[in-house]
């Protein structure tokens, strides 16, 4: 006999996995899929300090490590495989991946968001490169070089002062005049003598052959154009880039309901405009996107979930 | 997969005859973690062709480097000990690596 899910989980980042322990936890059959590591973005990021009860040693891949046992804790089942296409509106709904084809009786998504790129000459080509939007994967090989991070929001700074562990000097390029950053964070930086600012500056140009050698910053204010090469003796330099997030939502357009931006319209439940279908964590339009919002709307998804199965599929 | 560091790199890379596959990875890079399972799984179906070999890059910074690699997860073939084609980062999946490997065994 097949095996139908009564939750299946699109996501394994905190709203997913908040989703998976309660769903799992309420003994519904659960199952969740994530195309990459478990924990989405916030594996990525060395220090998370405004998530309630985590202060000390509270490192995003620790916190997610313990939100992986807890759900597996409770009997969810996390696979590998990344869902390619969705076909949601029979009663049992099919989510086609690159490995499997999977069913379930209700669906929760949760996909979260990607890195917003820069989109300038030379980004795609120094990937890699020296060009990065993940601090705590490259942060090493920037030991006692220079690094830029462009952006002025809490991760922009936050990785910045992290960065500083590593680079021998950190210049924050943000194009208005004062950061976006909650206070906390901006006080930090401004105290670390390892870290410059550059106001009211865009990248207009990433250059090198094989690795980042130069940038061309243009000054937002007298549209000046200043070009920056590397060190001699490095030969390179890092361009750490935290200019906004957007969702991974592109295999339910024409689906599932959006706004513009590609964010799923919900009500306060997560229920999407279709039955048995929810949508949680930082794909949903909100206002705040953190761990502690992406772990609610988990819960809050797979307990309506519970509910939609009890009202359609239990005589 | 052989685990290669800085002093062995040479002998089992560049002076390696034939295909090399090089997956770097660094202990504080999760996406790398998650990865290699799929390219374990890669090796088990073309070990016989290629050799697959791993880098840790906390302890060979200078020499990822110098192979013009600064962003991880990234794997590359080499081809008697040239790199001849490399994917990184979000282009770093199971699919892509898959594909890369056969577009030249
Ligand atoms: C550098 C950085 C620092 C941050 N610092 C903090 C902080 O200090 N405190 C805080 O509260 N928040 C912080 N955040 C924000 C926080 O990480 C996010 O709000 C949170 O991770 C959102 O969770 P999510 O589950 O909605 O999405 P995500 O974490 O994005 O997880 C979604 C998961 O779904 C997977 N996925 C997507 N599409 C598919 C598919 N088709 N098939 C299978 N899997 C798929 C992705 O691979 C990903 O793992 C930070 C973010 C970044 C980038």
């Amino acid at each position: 006999m097949e095996n139908i899910y009564d939750v299946v989980i699109i996501g394994a980042g905190p709203a997913g996995l908040s989703a998976g322990l309660y769903s799992a936890r309420g003994k519904m059959s659960t199952l969740i899929l994530e195309k990459s590591k478990t924990g989405g973005q916030i594996a990525t990021t060395e220090e998370v300090a405004n998530y309630p009860g985590s202060i000390e040693h509270a490192s995003g891949p620790s916190l997610v490590a313990r939100m992986v046992d807890q759900c597996k804790e409770f009997g969810a089942t996390i696979e590998k495989d990344t869902i390619k296409e969705v076909k949601l509106d029979e009663k049992i709904k099919v989510l086609v991946g690159e490995k499997n084809t999977y069913k379930a009786r209700s669906v929760i998504v949760a996909p979260g968001a990607s890195p917003r790129l820069l989109d300038v000459p030379g980004e795609k080509e120094m990937t890699g490169k020296g060009v990065s939007y993940c601090a705590t994967c490259d942060a090493d090989f920037f030991t006692d070089f220079e690094v830029f991070v462009i952006g002025g929001g809490d991760s922009a700074v936050e990785e910045a002062i992290f960065l500083t562990r590593f680079a021998r000097k950190v210049t924050i390029v943000h194009r208005r005049d004062e950061l976006k950053a909650a206070k906390s964070i901006q006080e930090k930086a401004f105290k670390n003598s390892k870290i410059d600012f550059m106001w009211n500056t865009t990248i207009q140009e990433i250059k090198g052959e094989g690795l980042v050698e130069g940038v061309v910053f243009k000054n937002l204010q007298t549209g000046e154009t200043q070009e920056y090469m590397a060190n001699e003796e490095d030969g390179t330099f890092g361009i750490f880039v935290f200019v906004g997030y957007i969702p991974q939502t592109q295999i339910f357009k024409g689906i599932l309901d959006m706004d513009e931006a590609g964010y799923f319209i919900t009500d306060d439940n997560m229920k999407t405009n279709i039955p048995g279908v929810f949508a949680a964590g930082d794909c949903r339009v909100k206002s705040l996107r953190q761990v502690v919002t992406a772990v609610s709307d988990g819960a809050i998804a797979s307990v309506q979930a519970e509910k939609y199965i009890e009202n359609n599929f239990h005589e | 997969m052989i685990a290669v560091d800085k002093e062995t790199f040479e002998a089992e890379v560049l002076n390696a005859d034939g295909y090399v596959l090089v997956d770097f990875w660094s202990d504080g890079c999760e996406p790398c973690k998650a990865l290699m399972p799929d390219v374990e799984e890669l090796e088990k179906q073309f070990g016989n062709q290629i050799k697959f070999v791993k880098l840790n890059t906390t302890q060979a910074r200078r020499l990822a480097i110098k192979e013009k690699v600064l962003g991880l997860p990234t794997i590359s073939i080499y081809k008697d000990g040239n790199k001849i084609d490399e994917v990184t980062k979000e282009e770093a999946t199971r699919d892509n690596i898959e594909a890369m490997i056969k577009k030249h065994v």
